[in-house]
């Protein structure tokens, strides 16, 4: 019996002490759970200067752009050109070629350089296996008060379009007034400076001084710039679901000596020269609208910019030939207007309408020879396209071209774009 | 002339008081303009970038963007790539050297919390995937301790006449944030071991909190929309291997989870995400609250 107790009272004795130890183990974890969660805070703090994500390591982000085209043309592209609109004779207008053909393909290089600038290149390789040099810029990232500078081989900030390159547009071609009034895209060497208000709307207003070196400027020996342009940009927020921008620019250019290939009035193709002053004015506009601002299900962005352009000097009818110089002036504009729809994810509809306006063609005492065509050219155009990810996208176009007089063209174009590397931001 | 002055006089009137307004916090996400509500109160004017209702991959650099990053002392953002598609555009547009990243101006919430989903074979095959991890950090409130005492200690680094009173506010609320926390666990004990089907990988750090297991998304790959052969995929998947709910951001569509949801007969749930995602979202509190609420209602 007695040692029956004894027993009983060892055996409490020793659970009492499995017990305690088991308490003590137990401090001793919450000790080492409370050291573990200050070293966790300590390790926060230390983390605070370590930044989360950069593209990459040190290697500047790399993103390539492919792109390649079908392209069916009911009117042979042979001599193209749009009449009262004279262009350099290299510059891209027009349907392109029929058939397959590759797409420009692009390869932009891009990184912070140092905390106080931004390095940009971005490099064509035409079909042909050629190499253009598209833009290559430095940017100022550390200016304060809503200011930065941009230097290099830079697209003017002018207009919508401009500063978006080909493979972010919504259609295949550039609009026609694009076409005609800035030989495309106007791009070049030089400074852009820009201020942003600090206003709860968006004002954006900048100045460039350009080398002047492509259309509509021409190539001088001379000091200084030969083309400057000034643009202001406005925008905001209207309620969650919608947001604009709208601006006005102007592009003053002096052209000495500049040589475009035309057709006089007996048809014959001449090359004329032209020298004197260039200015050309673009209002410019856009609006979207996402339904509660969320862009990924369905959305909606209506575009449209008006181009008019001013030229006065003196022309040199067919140059090499009879040389005749003679008194001109111009004012010619153009206009597109377009909507697209994102009717379900990864769809996309679009309607695009353009029309530019000859305008007058005052050619002096060469108007024996050179005559404005009476005639308004048009295009009308329609895009679906579809996106299977955010890297690529397929896109059928058809288009009605009225751009050459008596001659209508109709297009339809198959057209691929994808991205490869790093991701591009989304641009308004 | 005149009027040129008084324009000129309007402008600077204008810079002065933009200038000498309260601290300018931009938030990229609507967590962390709650967040920075509740640490700053009302010496903190809160710009909020984007909606619950929006699908913060595929936000766009417009332009009330650029004119509020002009302005902002204080960018605060979710980072790991979630703003890759727009933030990038914006900082480098603004013209103000404060919010870089790098200085003190720029907040990157994700730099303080340890991230799940970092991918470890990185190719585009997979998706629209994140190098530096899942994104989607708010969905955990343990994240949001963590965040909320680096947020306190930078707001009184870049305004160091309020820091007392930034610290004291965050004490305050880290005190409430524990206690709801142990309330939310508490609550939510009845979801631990749950089965889900999520659309997006939205919800990966609320699994990691609550102790939901995530078996199939609807997303074919993250980013990627929910194609049907996926779905009959995912139905197929739950006669196998049952789940109890499917769960959603308010930002997707309702329609892929309502297809599933009628087949595989489970309910369809959308949960907040954030702040704003649904009415009883109001602050951080309302979100937990709500989102703990919905998974135990869908659970019954």
């Amino acid at each position: 019996m007695f040692h029956y107790k004894l027993s009983v009272a060892a055996l409490a004795l020793f659970s009492g002490a499995v017990v305690a130890a088991e308490v003590a183990v137990g401090s001793d974890d919450q000790r080492l759970q409370m050291f573990e969660q200050r070293l966790e805070r300590f390790e926060n703090e230390l983390s605070v200067k370590v930044p989360a994500s950069s593209a990459n390591a040190f290697n500047p982000a790399i993103a390539l752009i492919l792109s390649g085209l079908y392209t069916n043309l009911s009117q042979s592209p042979e001599g193209y050109r749009i009449g009262g609109f004279a262009l350099p004779e290299d510059s891209e207008t027009g349907p392109g070629s029929r058939g397959f053909s590759l797409g420009e393909s692009e390869l932009v290089i891009s990184s912070n350089i140092d905390p106080y600038l931004f390095g940009n290149l971005a490099l064509v390789l035409t079909p042909e296996g050629e190499m253009e040099l598209e833009e290559g810029y430095i940017q100022t990232i550390a200016l304060s008060h809503g200011l930065s500078v941009k230097a290099g081989r830079l697209f003017s900030g002018i207009g919508y379009l401009n500063v978006q390159h080909p493979h972010a547009w919504d259609f295949v071609d550039a609009p026609l007034a694009y076409q005609t009034l800035l030989g495309g895209q106007y791009g070049d060497d030089g400074v852009q400076l820009k201020w942003l208000a600090p206003t709860e709307t968006f004002v954006e207003i900048g100045v460039e001084a350009m080398r002047g070196s492509g259309f509509p400027a021409s190539e001088r020996d001379k000091n200084g710039s030969g083309a400057a342009a000034f643009f202001a940009h406005f925008g905001g927020d209207v309620g969650i679901s919608n947001s604009w921008r709208a601006g006005l620019s102007m592009l003053s250019s002096v052209a000495q000596g500049r040589e475009v290939s035309d057709v006089d009035l007996v048809d014959a193709e001449v090359t004329n020269s032209f020298s004197g002053d260039s200015r050309l004015w673009v209002a410019d506009f856009v609006w979207k609208y996402a339904p509660s601002g969320n862009a990924a299900y369905s959305n909606f962005k209506l575009q449209g910019e008006y181009l008019h352009r001013n030229e006065s000097g003196e022309l040199t009818y067919d140059v090499g030939g009879s040389d005749n110089t003679a008194a001109y002036d111009a004012k010619q504009s153009g206009w597109y207007l377009q909507g697209i729809y994102q009717f379900m994810p990864s769809w996309r509809v679009g309607l695009r309408g353009e029309r530019l306006n000859v305008g007058t063609l005052e050619y002096g005492a060469n108007s024996a020879n050179m005559a404005a065509p009476g005639f308004n050219p048009s295009k009308q155009s329609v895009m679906v396209d579809y996106r299977p990810s955010e890297f690529s996208r397929i896109r059928l176009q058809f288009t009605q071209d009225k751009s050459r007089q008596d001659l209508t063209d109709n297009q339809a174009f198959l057209q691929y774009h994808v991205s490869l590397g790093a991701h591009g931001g989304h641009q308004f | 002339m005149k009027i040129f002055l008084v324009v000129l006089a309007m402008f600077v009137t204008a810079l002065i008081s933009a200038n000498a307004a309260a601290l300018n916090l931009f938030a990229c996400e609507p967590e962390w303009g709650a967040l920075a509500q509740e640490l700053g109160g009302d010496r903190l004017s809160i710009y909020v970038a984007t909606n619950a209702m929006q699908d913060p991959h595929q936000v766009q650099a417009r332009p009330s963007l650029l004119a509020q990053a002009r302005r902002a002392n204080l960018m605060v953002c979710s980072g790991a790539e979630l703003e890759a598609a727009w933030l990038p555009v914006v900082l480098r547009q603004a013209g103000n050297a404060a919010i870089q990243p790098g200085r003190s101006g720029y907040f990157e919430a994700a730099s303080y919390v340890q991230r799940l989903g970092v991918a470890t074979l990185l190719n585009r095959a997979a998706g629209d995937i994140h190098a530096s991890g899942n994104p989607h950090i708010q969905t955990d409130p343990r994240n949001i301790a963590r965040i909320a005492a680096a947020l306190a200690q930078r707001l009184a680094e870049v305004d160091p006449a309020n820091a007392e009173f930034y610290q004291t506010r965050y004490r305050d609320f880290a005190t409430r944030w524990e206690v709801a926390i142990a309330r939310w666990e508490k609550q939510a004990t009845p979801l631990r071991g749950v089965v889900v089907v999520a659309h997006h990988s939205y919800f990966v750090y609320l699994d990691n909190w609550l102790g939901l297991k995530t078996v199939a998304q609807l997303e074919p790959k993250p980013g990627v929309q929910p194609t049907s052969a996926h779905l009959a995929g995912v139905q197929e998947l739950l006669q196998r291997q049952p789940a109890r709910m499917i769960l959603r951001a308010p930002y997707n569509s309702e329609r892929p989870s309502e297809w599933l949801s009628e087949r595989a007969k489970i309910p369809a749930v959308m949960l907040p995400g954030t702040v704003g995602g649904s009415d009883q979202a109001k602050d951080l509190f309302g979100l937990f609250d709500d989102t703990v609420q919905r998974l135990l209602a869908a659970l019954k």
